[in-house]
């Protein structure tokens, strides 16, 4: 019989008044009893939609069956069949709009927290020892970037025998969720502990290295009998208003960097990093929450997030907009910025903006914003930070003959497939779809894995 | 980890190291930086990349004492190693066509200046060196230049070398006579400024070489952003050379002060530090 309980088991966090003063992680994740608690409200649906709705298919339902006998590593297994980054999809994937929001509990009640039990799973079950896997096939591929596509496709062709290189532009692997997502959101030992496993696998990483500027992807098809470009999209939007120029306007992208890659944060850390006392943030998705509560954290006086929606569209996670609201950020709503002003030393002073109200829904599904006539109004602010989207950088597709992208950068791909324009070559992740989720990267290196496989064995 | 096979001060703020960085040396061309990190704790910081060997794998920075980072890299000597070094970054220098040159050189930037003549001496173009420095006990590579050049003027601000003037002045003096196709300067921002004022006024094509505040050095962060012919250019995937009569350089000015207060503490703790230890 399962457990009735129309909401979801509660889990511990930290406070909004203790956590907006420190970078700890904000969840602290269910306890056994918790989790199996939570895991007995699962009706292990005949026909389970959360399943179809999961970009990689996890098996929720067997995964969660396991957990509620108490049995984490058969759930663990489970999961690993199709996700290689569970510690990592239970707490950044967006689960109300995949397996949580199809989820047959939400239809009275809240969804069982599938999420919060991958995470539970992954945290705790009883890990063996990676173990070098044998090269069997005498293939050899090179990946470059070291985000979650990379980091799926390169377990599972280390898996399938293949000699693995992963190249990195930075000096630490995990991409986005190293340098882009902050520390009280995901720990980032939780990824270090993802790359020492594949290390130990066997797996080579090469640090340092900006393909396209060192090696070129010709160099390396030279070396390795195939390449799989996991590069996502990390070249910063602007909104190109007057003002943008001035000092205290920046990237979400450089303010997230310096802040979690480089650890700006910490006293210990030689990088530098804007302390502002009032700081607006443009933009609603889950970088511009991310922005806005790392400010917080950096000890601005006020924080407000900046969106020229309502409420309603706002792209971000759920619980992040939840989190950011309790730790005391502020929303703008409905709010265009016109131009950034600034003070007589060039620095910035105000936001200059204009209310907006929602018209016809555009392509995207979405009503879109109307500006409203004589709305103008400034907020007070000593930085912007700028977290309207992100592209894929040029720096392949532009030096690298016979492989095309589209206008907006994005590497063009068969359909259904992960094979480029160019022979040899795969490509997965923000750099083919643009910015997206961690899971549909990770889903589409697993594919690049299958692809490549395929395209050796021919 | 990358090795510092050679470390020698030129003067006592201007530091010459060669790096053994292979994937750098085999690809880098005048123009093109690297990023480097001292330690596990240290920031990112590019540095143009004045002279390489591709045999030995080895590339060479020349650099000067202005914040912690620097001087943390000068406490550093030959068989120490560096934590990170990343590159070559941005677009290799393009002369076009150009057969007759002027090379103008401020302070440090002489340092990025030098292989620029170097290159261009040895592709058999007729090059000069104007280069300019606060004092005489500053001046660097000064045989270094004068073998890579026809002509050579050193200025000095305060006339401590005998003869005090600006670039300017030296450019002025060396247009009057000669023709050039082509001035490259590279230096403080408003030596730069100064010079691209000049050239547009002589109507000589002039190219820069900017050293924006940067991270990554990918085109990721945007640090690095430049108004160059009114549109907004990130110095480290489109330059760092730009038309330097497009340059916006009082913006460009403004915004290398981002962290000058930040900058001013971790120096002093950082000497603070030293004293200690």
């Amino acid at each position: 019989m399962p457990n009735l309980q129309p909401n979801q088991t509660p889990v511990a966090e930290q406070s909004g008044e203790v956590r907006r003063h420190n970078f700890d992680e904000v969840s602290l994740g269910y306890t056994l009893d918790e989790a199996i608690n939570e895991a007995q409200r699962c009706l292990n649906c005949k026909d389970p939609r959360c399943v179809k709705a999961c970009p990689v298919n996890v098996k929720i339902p067997q995964f969660i069956e396991k957990l509620a006998q108490g049995d984490l590593s058969g759930a663990y297994e489970v999961i690993t069949e199709t996700n290689a980054l569970p510690a990592v999809c239970g707490r950044v994937c967006p689960q109300e709009n995949q397996c949580e929001g199809s989820c047959v509990r939400a239809i009275k009640g809240e969804s069982v927290a599938i999420g919060r039990l991958e995470r539970f799973v992954a945290d705790h079950a009883p890990k063996t020892v990676s173990q070098a896997a044998p090269i069997s096939s005498g293939k050899r591929v090179a990946i470059v970037g070291s985000g979650p596509a990379g980091l799926a496709c390169a377990g599972d062709l280390n898996r399938a025998g293949i000699d693995v290189t992963v190249f990195e532009a930075f000096h630490t692997a995990g991409g986005v969720l190293v340098y882009g997502i902050p520390e009280f959101r995901l720990p980032k030992a939780i990824v270090q502990k993802e790359v020492k496993a594949l290390q130990a696998r066997g797996v080579k990483f090469e640090f340092d290295a900006v393909i396209g500027r060192a090696e070129s992807v010709d160099e390396l098809l030279c070396d390795f009998d195939a390449v799989f470009l996991g590069t996502g999209a990390g070249l910063p939007q602007f909104m190109n208003i007057p003002g943008e120029s001035l000092i205290g306007v920046l990237s979400a992208n450089e303010y997230l960097t310096r802040c979690n890659l480089m650890k700006a944060y910490r006293d210990d850390y030689d990088t530098p990093i804007i302390r502002a006392k009032h700081v607006a943030v443009i933009g609603g998705g889950n970088v511009a929450m991310d922005a806005a509560r790392s400010a917080l954290r950096l000890g601005a006086l006020s924080v407000t997030i900046v969106y020229r929606r309502s409420a309603e569209e706002l792209p971000a996670r759920k619980e992040e907009v939840k989190h950011a609201k309790e730790e005391g950020v502020g929303f703008s709503f409905l709010t265009a910025p016109l131009e950034i002003l600034g003070d007589d030393t060039g620095s910035v002073r105000a936001l200059s903006c204009r209310k907006m109200t929602l018209g016809e829904p555009d392509a995207s599904g979405r009503r879109r914003p109307v500006p409203l006539p004589d709305s103008e109004f400034t907020i007070d602010a000593d930085c912007v930070i700028v977290a309207i989207g992100t592209t894929p950088n040029p720096l392949i597709s532009s030096t690298t003959d016979g492989l095309d992208a589209d206008q907006r950068g994005r590497l063009i791909v068969a359909e259904h497939s992960t094979a480029t324009t160019k022979k040899g070559v795969f490509a997965g992740g923000d750099a083919v779809t643009g910015a997206a989720t961690v899971i549909l990267a990770m889903g589409a290196g697993k594919q690049g894995a299958r692809d490549i496989l395929d395209y050796l064995n021919d | 980890m990358f090795e510092i096979t050679y470390a020698e001060a030129l003067n006592e703020s201007v530091f010459r190291f060669r790096i053994r960085a292979p994937r750098v040396a085999k690809k880098v061309l005048p123009g093109q930086f690297l990023i480097l990190r001292v330690d596990e704790r240290g920031e990112r910081v590019p540095f143009t990349v004045s002279d390489y060997d591709r045999k030995s794998g080895e590339v060479e920075i020349i650099f000067q004492t202005v914040g912690a980072t620097t001087m943390k890299l000068s406490e550093k000597r030959a068989g120490d190693v560096l934590c990170d070094v990343v590159g070559p970054l941005g677009n290799a220098t393009e002369y076009g066509n150009a057969e007759r040159i002027c090379v103008i050189g401020g302070g440090l930037g002489c340092a990025i200046a030098l292989p620029q003549a170097k290159a261009l001496h040895r592709a058999g173009k007729q090059v000069d060196i104007i280069a300019g420095f606060r004092c005489r006990d500053l001046i660097i590579l000064e045989k270094e230049m004068r073998e890579n050049c026809r002509d050579l003027l050193i200025y000095t601000d305060d006339g401590s070398n005998g003869n005090k003037g600006l670039v300017t002045d030296g450019l002025r003096a060396l247009a009057a006579e000669k023709h050039y196709d082509l001035v490259i300067a590279i230096g403080p921002v408003i030596m730069m400024k100064f010079v691209c004022l000049l050239t547009k006024e002589l109507e000589l094509p002039t190219i820069v070489s900017l050293n924006p505040i940067m991270i990554d050095g990918t085109g990721m962060c945007g640090g690095c952003r430049v108004t160059v012919g009114g549109v907004t250019r990130f110095a480290c995937v489109d330059g760092p050379d730009f038309d330097g009569h497009q340059v916006d350089f009082d913006e460009l000015l403004r915004r290398n002060r981002t962290y000058t207060e930040f900058e001013k503490e971790r120096t002093a703790a950082h000497q603070c530090r030293i004293g200690l230890e």
